[in-house]
């Protein structure tokens, strides 16, 4: 993954945010955090995703969160402000590009989309990869459609034993407490109305 | 790529920044209970009394539990379909009748959606009417006394979950099913229920001055699963709505089968239109085997009749009263905002919802512009009905209510929240989250043409880490948003009951002047009464024995019983004296396989006790009800069943 000096620079920095905007309704910031991800817990605050829970089955986001595969993804959702979307009763399944995916598309995308000003294209794409139901990537052979999160359609393709959808392939699936992680090849874009 | 990931992560940082604290909405205002001005709004001083009441479903507890707003304090739980030890509801002889069915004796359900009677579209306070999900049922409550009055069972229905709703003046409730069903039901392989199964919609007449239930119509529609409903008011008055799902209509694995269409319908049912047609001889008469169970109040008791016919129309045959508005993504609410214009279908795979216009609807009507037809019941194209799409951002949405402003709230159960916006514009005004995974909402009146408005109650459908945990089964949550400004703010959050799905508010001024505080003794029509201590008796029918009981503070008449034999079927017949508020006695009697009886003043309660052993049996009164209540208790003696002790009673011999 990451260079450990690295990863402390952005430990330090969201430390800091910690501090600057620590949310007056969360009093559970007293300890101190080890590593990235309890610290961005500190900075959203609120909703389901922010539960403490390890007894229970793992779900879509900390499947995700869980993956280093998904790095980039998990930071898109966070950027989204999504999180609790993902960790609701669901049924979720969750199309999931793996970093390598984010990485082939054009040059300046990712950043462009985490500008704060492009939050809603952002949440708009991350939508796309989200159906409300739980199939196994077998099951899914049945469908010619999906209907996604942000209300449009994606095509399911079968070619062989491969299962595509929206031109994406499923590599590997983690069944969920909320549903299921399809890890995909491709970002799934949108069709533009 | 490594360069991506961090700036990826560098870029997250600056957003989080940027949004501040989770939704984005959370101002310096939105620390919740922590702000001393919302304290203030939801305390309810000791001895001050709550602004609205509101009544909560308790799902899966088959009953109706009542609250105060804003406090979030609860006052009671009304049992109406399942027994009730607390108060002997459905133990004791004279309830056990609400609760029979063409099944027999069918103990609990799942009670959904209470709606207040209405008169002239606004609340009038009469009533509560809740549904009954499994064992179709409708119940009518009583907003004098708090107790259930009346259970009508639904025929040819099953999952009773588009109901209990109310037109405009209560002329109806409305009944629709959720699943359709061989109608009449017959011996029929499932997978031909394409075509052979039918969905009833029941138009359940309520008489005006007493509130009796009568089924006066069914409209016997295609085999679609009829999810929610709510009536036209106003201009649409004499209209009712029907969000449908699974027109696909597949029999199996519904989650996949019935969400292919990208549209399913609202169905939009002229009921003046088919109860004149009725009225003139219409429809046709089918057997039919359902309970219909009436509390009597001045005999404290109910009675069960089986009823053996009901009426249904075939839509077909009323031209005009019946279309389908398309609408997308399986619709699960069907709201109707206070003026009757705007028709709301909530897609709950959707992110959108659908606004229908009433009069576009009833302009495409007249120009017959038609886009096909579903089993001859024409379809009307969605673009000639659509006022508007509500671009929400949210995920989920399933129920809207409305305030007095023009504004409508909707609930979104994927994205944990309440998006607050503009009818008309359909822009977005607000949105507030909730703790967590909404279901339905309520605001007082928010379902009549004058909602109070002020608060919005959010019924969450998981709890989690909200309260003290109390190991895995918690009660859902509640959350009280003060509606009164421009942006919602989150004043309270408190646990409910069972499951409420939906649940009814009304101003406390129009309920509680009319509470009732006792029953009047002299009135007490009940054949076992003991209407003064001198009555009571003890009587032998064979091997029943009726008890003649009486109940003052703080004995029974009689408390020492002799002559009671094993094999004997012992009724107790205790009728409490007191005619002060609030003095109810209890009687409880060690063995009986039954509950306790709970016995408000002026009232008589029965149950039987059948003692198995010989010996000195006690019983005593469950209900602390003064200063001497530990000394309110008497004894049984039970010989063997050859005995020939002759039976006596006394009270101080």
């Amino acid at each position: 993954m990451f260079p450990t000096t690295n990863l402390k620079t952005l430990i330090v920095s969201f430390l800091m945010l910690g501090v600057l905007f620590s949310c007056k309704n969360e009093p559970k910031t007293a300890t101190a955090p080890t590593n990235g991800k309890a610290v961005t817990k500190e900075v959203e605050q609120q909703g389901q995703a922010f539960i403490a829970d390890d007894g229970s089955t793992p779900n879509v986001l900390q499947i995700a969160m869980g993956s280093p595969d998904h790095s980039t993804l998990v930071a898109a959702v966070q950027a989204a402000e999504l999180e609790n979307a993902l960790v609701n009763a669901g049924p979720l399944m969750v199309f999931a590009p793996t970093n390598e995916a984010f990485a082939a598309l054009p040059a300046g995308t990712v950043e462009d989309l985490l500008k704060p000003e492009n939050k809603d294209a952002l949440a708009n794409i991350l939508k796309y990869h989200v159906t409300a139901g739980n199939y196994s990537k077998e099951f899914l052979m049945k469908f010619k459609k999906l209907g996604q999160a942000n209300d449009q359609n994606v095509a399911v393709e079968v070619v062989g034993d491969d299962v595509f959808v929206g031109g994406a392939k499923i590599l590997a699936s983690v069944p969920a407490g909320n549903g299921i992680v399809h890890v995909v090849d491709k970002v799934i874009l949108p069709p533009t109305e | 790529m490594k360069k991506h990931t961090y700036l990826v992560l560098g870029l997250l940082g600056f957003a989080a920044l940027l949004t501040g604290c989770g939704n984005g909405n959370q101002g310096k205002s939105s620390s919740g209970a922590l702000n001393s001005s919302n304290a203030e709004k939801v305390y309810v001083a000791p001895g001050e009394h709550d602004e609205f009441y509101a009544f909560f479903s308790g799902g899966y507890s088959g009953n109706l539990t009542v609250y105060g707003l804003p406090s979030g304090r609860m006052f009671k739980e009304i049992p109406v379909f399942s027994q009730f030890a607390t108060s002997g509801y459905g133990y004791s002889e004279e309830t056990k009748p609400m609760l029979n069915t063409s099944h027999g004796f069918v103990p609990w359900d799942d009670a959904h959606h209470p709606d207040i009677s209405q008169t002239n579209g606004e609340l009038d306070g009469r009533w509560i009417f809740i549904n009954g999900n499994n064992t179709p049922r409708i119940a009518r409550i009583s907003l004098t006394t708090f107790e259930t009055e009346e259970i009508i069972e639904v025929p040819n229905s099953a999952g009773n979950h588009s109901s209990s709703f109310v037109t405009e003046n209560s002329e109806y409730v409305v009944a629709g099913t959720r699943f359709s069903v061989p109608i009449p039901q017959r011996d029929i392989p499932i997978n031909e229920y394409k075509g052979n199964f039918q969905g009833a919609l029941s138009f359940i007449s309520v008489e005006p001055e007493h509130g009796s239930m009568d089924i006066k119509f069914q409209i016997i529609m295609p085999g679609f699963n009829y999810d929610l409903s709510h009536p036209g008011r106003g201009k649409s008055h004499g209209w009712f709505f029907f969000t449908t799902y699974n027109t696909e209509e597949a029999s199996t694995l519904q989650e996949v089968n019935s969400s292919q269409n990208d549209k399913d319908f609202i169905a939009a049912i002229n009921w003046k239109k088919i109860e004149a047609y009725v009225n003139n001889g219409g429809g046709t008469k089918m057997p039919a085997n359902y309970a219909h169970n009436v509390y009597d109040e001045s005999t404290h008791t109910a009675t069960s009749t089986m009823k053996k016919e009901v009426l249904t129309v075939n839509p077909l045959d009323v031209p005009g009263a019946v279309f389908f508005l398309p609408t997308p993504k399986s619709p699960h609410g069907c709201d109707v905002d206070p003026s009757g214009q705007y028709i709301i279908g909530n897609g709950k795979l959707s992110a959108d919802l659908t606004v229908h216009s009433f009069d576009n609807m009833i302009a495409a009507i007249e120009d017959k512009k038609f886009d096909g037809e579903a089993y001859g019941i024409p379809i009307l194209k969605f673009e000639d009905v659509l006022a508007g799409t509500v671009k929400s951002g949210g995920l989920g949405p399933l129920h809207t209510e409305f305030d007095a402003e023009g504004n409508a709230y909707t609930t979104f159960f994927i994205s944990s929240e309440v998006v607050k916006w503009k009818l008309g514009t359909w822009e977005v005004i607000d949105r507030k989250p909730t703790y967590y995974s909404v279901g339905h909402l309520m605001i007082p009146g928010g379902n009549s043409r004058k909602p109070f408005g002020k608060y919005v109650v959010a019924l969450n459908k998981i709890t989690k880490d909200r309260y003290l945990p109390v190991g895995p089964e918690m009660e859902h949550s509640a959350q009280i948003y003060d509606i009164s400004g421009e942006k919602m703010e989150l004043l309270y959050d408190f646990p409910t009951h069972g499951e409420p799905h939906y649940a009814a508010g009304i101003p406390a001024e129009l309920l509680a002047p009319k509470s009732k505080k006792f029953y009047k003794l002299a009135d007490n029509k009940h054949p076992y009464a003991t209407l003064g201590a001198a009555d009571s008796k003890v009587v032998r029918e064979g091997k029943d024995v009726h008890v003649y009981m009486s109940t003052i503070r703080s004995h029974f008449t009689p408390d020492n019983i002799e002559g009671v034999k094993v094999g004997d079927k012992v009724y107790f017949h205790i009728t409490n004296q007191e005619q002060d508020f609030d003095v109810p006695h209890g009687f409880a009697i060690i063995g009986a396989n039954t509950s306790e009886l709970l016995v408000m003043p002026g009232q008589t309660k029965t149950i039987v006790w059948e003692p198995k052993q010989v010996g000195v049996w006690p019983f005593y009164c469950t209900d602390f009800c003064s200063a001497l209540h530990q000394e309110m208790q008497g004894y049984v003696r039970v010989s063997p069943a050859n005995s020939n002790l002759e039976l006596s009673w006394s009270l101080g011999d």
